[in-house]
């Protein structure tokens, strides 16, 4: 085995513990914060049900966001979906045979990083155009849209500019999940992208990216409208209780 | 008139280029021991205040996943930037409620987390100092915790559950708000926020009586403690006190009085607002909200009804029951509490009350949606219920309503500019300037439809509004209680109206 896919194996194992571990860590912590008080924002569904389907249309079509400002609205959403199907793209080389969906979305896939990628430049440009957005932004948010423009640039680079070899990608990808390392491809596309991935994997846990799994943890969206109804005492309310009621 | 530039009102919104600092000026004042002591803070800034300010925001990061995720997540993609009416009134850049978040989020990252213990210049981390002190004091002093940002906002982060951690970390250092903290303990004294004693409100409601009867003839009563009542009326301290909240509360007793429900006011619970919520102290919210509980058990009554009042009806749709419940003593036929709208309406909708429309043909009329009512609360048991029942019943006591622009109204709906603890004369360049998106919205229908009259159900909207209104070239008159439309309407069994419109006057 090289150098580099010494490298690269170690920093895939590394990098997807930090990910997984560091991720389960924040989200216990949001889960476990207590929510002493019911504040949805109103108005709100009165049901779960309600709430599912308020959280879907947030997630799914970025409500909210349209409601606020079509630009974000549409450079966001640009680059979410675009994300997204790249992502569902890639699970080809993890999968073998590959799933027939995975084919079936492969098309689609390969334009969606010019999705992504005109998405990012979008939200990047309002961080110096938009006087409001610019106060706002600090160093991390620019980094954070250089390195996902990088990733998207260098896998399409590899589609567009100079193909790696994908059946050795495949079998180092299959390698590192079977745990048993196959040499990897030493082009520079292709070691700038997976190398950028592994940052993007390392920062997610300890940047703004835990919105994604945030989202479903915030209390203005995920309450239902029921507080008339029903009591919501959380247990470290219980001993303010106590000692009020001692008072009175 | 003012020392002070007030804002413009333009045809159509303008979205003002950002400005530093314009507001830093902007502080109410300190609240002195006296006023500290009784809701359990320090009188004064303690030599360790560092640490007990990182202290509590660590406690209050434990306890409140709301505070916990806001502080993670913003993205700063600026959805929210254009949504507060301070920073539309006022251009300052840390009225834009993602940079006022800011401003504890970086002091958050600087001691929470990994990034901005190691890397605080990446991520804008910065150490907690005086000056960021202060700054916390002057600008979470400019929110009035009216939600919108977090309507507007993806992951729906909240401003007003910012600007509460940030206020109470203030109150733990003994920076606490005079206004806010003079007020809950008058609460805890005299039972209501203006410090009207029980013989003041006795008198005043007395007076009330009187003057019903001289203008219908009719003897409509204005209880106070009195035992077996079936309704607890629990209402604003201004509708005993000011134009034009006491004809609100005129307007509850009509109401009362034709549906034959008997109600009363309690002294001890003479108040309905909370103020512990905006000072983000669970502790003392719950302290006022159990008056409620104590006056409604001692006095016997089947069911709790709120006036007009905004803040007041965030807290108690939302809060009550968690805070002072288990209601089991209460008559469970009815929602505890109830809001008179709710209340009004449905006797409305069951053809109870007689109303006479003409008697508003006077006004032409348009409805303030209250920020904590729209945004914290509901009403009626439907989704939105707390938009189309104060509407139904104007436009059941009047022949003239228009809404306002679309986006100023339902849950995009613009504080008043006084909410949250701001109504205070020390701050009133910012409440003046905080109403201009509202006063913006309404001179359109002023033009387009000839609109007179701003109807609201929130004492804090009609107080900023009377005061704010004349800076703007309206007059403070203009401002009206929604039930002072029912009351204007309400045709009483056996009153002059009556004789005079079914001809049988003399």
């Amino acid at each position: 085995m090289t150098l580099v896919t010494t490298l690269y194996v170690g920093l895939f194992y590394a990098t997807t513990i930090i990910l997984v571990v560091g991720v389960a860590l924040r989200i216990k912590k949001y889960a476990q914060a207590p929510a002493p008080l019911k504040i949805p924002t109103m108005p709100a569904p009165r049901t779960q049900t309600g709430v599912a389907l308020r959280m879907f249309r947030e997630v799914v079509f970025f409500e909210s966001l349209f409601r606020a400002n079509k630009w974000t609205w549409i450079f966001g959403w640009l680059f979410h979906f675009g994300l997204l199907l790249v992502l569902l793209r890639h699970l080809r080389y993890f999968t073998e045979p590959v799933w027939f969906w995975v084919n079936w979305i492969q098309p689609f896939g390969k334009y969606a990083a010019f999705a992504m990628v005109i998405g990012l430049l979008g939200l990047w440009g309002r961080r110096f155009l938009v006087d409001r957005v610019r106060y706002i932004s600090t160093p991390s948010d620019h980094l954070i849209l250089a390195l996902l423009v990088g990733i998207g640039l260098s896998g399409l680079g590899m589609t567009y500019i100079a193909h790696t070899d994908i059946v050795a990608l495949k079998s180092f990808v299959l390698g590192l999940m079977y745990f048993s390392p196959q040499p990897l491809p030493a082009d520079l596309f292709l070691l700038t992208h997976l190398g950028l991935v592994a940052l993007l994997m390392i920062i997610f846990p300890i940047s703004k990216l835990m919105h994604a799994p945030g989202v479903f943890f915030s209390p203005t969206r995920n309450q239902t409208d029921s507080s008339r109804e029903r009591r919501h005492v959380t247990p470290w309310a219980q001993p303010v209780e106590a000692v009020q009621s001692g008072k009175q | 008139m003012a020392d002070f530039e007030v804002p413009v009102l333009n045809e159509y919104p303008i979205i003002p280029k950002v400005k530093e600092g314009v507001m830093a000026h902007s502080s109410p004042f300190l609240a002195a021991e006296k006023f500290q002591t009784p809701l359990g803070y320090p009188g004064e800034l303690p030599d360790n205040w560092k640490e007990v300010a990182i202290d509590k925001m660590g406690e209050l990061l434990g306890k409140y996943r709301s505070l916990q995720v806001f502080l993670d997540i913003c993205v700063h993609c600026g959805a929210c930037t254009d949504k507060c009416h301070y920073y539309l009134g006022t251009s300052d850049a840390k009225n834009m409620p993602g940079a006022r978040q800011e401003l504890l989020r970086k002091v958050y990252r600087r001691y929470f987390t990994f990034a901005g213990k190691y890397f605080p210049k990446l991520v804008g981390a910065v150490d907690l100092t005086k000056e960021v002190l202060d700054d916390w004091y002057s600008y979470f002093h400019q929110c009035s915790q009216c939600r919108r940002c977090s309507v507007f906002c993806p992951y729906g982060i909240d401003t007003a559950e910012i600007s509460m951690a940030a206020r109470e970390i203030l109150d733990t250092v003994g920076q606490g708000q005079k206004y806010c903290n003079e007020i809950i303990g008058k609460v805890f004294v005299i039972g209501n926020n203006l410090g009207l004693p029980e013989p003041a409100l006795r008198d005043t409601l007395e007076g009330l009586e009187e003057e019903v009867e001289e203008d219908t003839g009719v003897k409509v009563r204005f209880p106070l403690d009195e035992k077996g009542a079936e309704v607890l009326l629990v209402t604003p301290s201004a509708d005993f006190f000011a134009e034009p909240h006491v004809d609100g509360l005129i307007g509850y007793g009509k109401v009362f009085h034709e549906a034959g429900i008997s109600w009363t006011v309690s002294s001890k619970a003479s108040e309905a607002s909370n103020f512990g919520m905006f000072i983000g102290s669970y502790e003392n919210m719950r302290r006022v909200a159990l008056r409620i509980r104590e006056a409604a058990a001692e006095l016997g009554v089947k069911r709790i009804i709120f006036g007009e009042c905004g803040h007041a009806w965030r807290v108690a749709y939302s809060f009550l029951n968690t805070l002072a419940g288990p209601f089991d003593f209460l008559d469970p036929k009815y929602p505890v509490p109830q809001h008179i709208c709710e209340f009004t309406n449905n006797l409305i909708k069951e053809n109870k009350l007689r109303l006479n429309k003409e008697e508003n043909d006077h006004m032409k009329l348009t409805f303030h949606d209250s920020c904590n009512v729209a945004r914290g609360a509901g009403m009626g048991n439907v989704e939105g219920g707390q938009f189309t029942i104060p509407r139904e019943i104007i436009k059941a006591c009047c022949n003239y309503f228009y809404d306002m622009p679309k986006d100023t109204i339902h849950d995009a709906t613009f504080c008043c500019g006084g909410g949250g603890g701001l109504l205070t004369d020390d701050l009133m360049e910012l409440r003046v300037k905080g109403a201009q998106p509202r006063m913006e919205a309404l001179k359109r229908v002023t033009e387009d439809y000839g609109v007179t009259n701003l109807a609201a159900i929130c004492a804090i909207c009609k107080s900023q509004f009377a005061k704010t209104l004349p800076y703007y070239g309206f007059t403070m008159d203009q401002i009206v209680s929604v039930h002072q439309l029912v009351s204007n309407a309400i045709v009483l069994k056996g009153s002059e109206q009556e004789a005079e419109l079914d001809g049988t006057a003399e």
